[in-house]
């Protein structure tokens, strides 16, 4: 059992893991190594660095800083996260699970939505965006998920007990290592149907029926852990306090995540005010405990 | 106020022919993000007069969610004489919810 779990390990998720750590606590921060700070080139506009450094330079830096201090940082990429009966956060990867008392989602930011016309339209009305939500609807019924990933795969096992039939849409991505999912390939023109969900029309004029689809592209991001676990988003952001809390207890979110400037100096701010916020709701959560 | 669980039996008379505006909450106990839902709803029931405020297990009440096509929870939807004039799909605040209860 960790105190924290930190989401991601950008600025943002270091800074908090770093605070939380420094006011004793057992913290884990979690990432699957795809990270907008690496593909920086040169960063000349953050305090400290005569001549500028590298986004993956400072990356790394950051990375190697938590794990002197004795912040437990391993490359897993997050599959699925929930809440359990003692308000613990589950968090699993392919292979582990993790339980944390709280939980900082610093995962950066990533467009839940995909550019397919009448997705909005068809929200509640067939599109998804979480398999262990909305996978009771479809019982018996012909789903797919539109992903290429891990992640994909994960949402699809999480239906195939549920739904009749579940396909993988990549949208002219390459599909995935599977051979339990029968994978289509072509590139989607748009969602159809009359009221609700009913088929996906393709690119090459091909159509595919379908009651439902669960958009699951890339790896998870934040606003993907946000609709999973209940957290209140505006767009593709979560929605914070000024103490980044979000409106679930003992979860906060930091950076690129929460909206604003795409800056390395606001991730470090956001991630400190996260790691101390989260820390103040332990103590406060021990202190109940104890009344 | 206090919030009424609503049945696809009471359904018809405390929502459809309610003379005030009804917040109804689609959720299952099973559901995890319906749980944060929750809370919002008990503070909407707690903090507005003039309006009723229901919830609605879609396993017991499977007939009336089907009426509403409801495939995503949680829901809430805002009826007004009888008919659904708005619905919100996910967790969402109270602030986005309150403007269409009046």
């Amino acid at each position: 059992m960790y105190d924290v779990i930190v989401l991601g390990a950008g600025p943002a998720g270091i800074s908090a893991a770093l605070y939380a750590k420094r006011a004793n606590r057992e913290v884990l921060v979690l990432y699957s190594g795809e990270s907008q700070l690496e593909k920086a080139e040169k960063i000349e506009n953050y305090y400290g660095f005569d001549g500028g450094i590298s986004g993956k330079e400072l990356y790394k830096n950051g990375i190697a800083q938590a794990e002197t201090l004795g912040v437990k940082v391993i490359r897993e990429e997050v599959l699925k996260l929930s809440v359990n009966a003692s308000m613990n956060f589950e968090v699993s990867s392919a292979d582990n699970k993790y339980e944390g008392r709280s939980l900082i989602i610093a995962a950066g930011s990533k467009k839940l939505k995909p550019d397919i016309k009448n997705t909005e339209a068809f929200e509640g009305r067939g599109i998804s965006y979480c398999a262990v939500c909305d996978g009771f609807f479809y019982r018996n019924k012909n789903v797919a998920v539109l992903g290429s990933e891990a992640y994909a795969l994960s949402e699809a096992e999480e239906l195939e007990n549920i739904a009749g039939s579940v396909k993988i849409l990549t949208d002219g991505r390459p599909a995935p290592d599977t051979d339990k999912f029968e994978v289509i390939t072509k590139k989607i023109a748009e969602f159809s149907g009359n009221g609700r969900l009913g088929k996906v029309i393709f690119e090459d004029k091909s159509e595919l029926e379908a009651d439902g689809v669960f958009i699951a592209q890339g790896s998870a991001g934040g606003a993907d852990f946000a609709k999973k676990l209940g957290i209140v988003l505006d767009g593709n952001n979560i929605r914070v306090k000024e103490d980044m809390s979000t409106n679930i207890p003992g979860v906060f979110a930091c950076g690129d995540i929460t909206g604003g400037m795409l800056q390395v100096g606001k991730a470090v701010y956001e991630g400190a005010e996260a790691g101390l916020s989260a820390v103040k709701y332990l103590k406060e959560k021990t202190k109940a405990k104890e009344n | 106020m206090s919030v009424i669980t609503l049945t696809d039996e009471n359904f018809e008379n405390e929502v459809l022919n309610s003379d005030k505006p009804v917040l109804v909450d689609f959720f299952a106990t099973w559901c995890g993000p319906c749980k944060m839902m929750s809370p919002i709803i008990d503070e909407i029931a707690d903090e507005n007069d003039g309006i009723k405020v229901g919830k609605l297990d879609v396993d017991e009440a499977g007939i009336i969610a089907a009426r509403y096509g409801i495939m995503s929870i949680p829901t809430v939807t805002v009826f007004k004489n009888g008919e659904a004039v708005k619905s919100f799909v996910g967790v969402t605040p109270k602030e986005d919810i309150e403007p269409f209860l009046k």
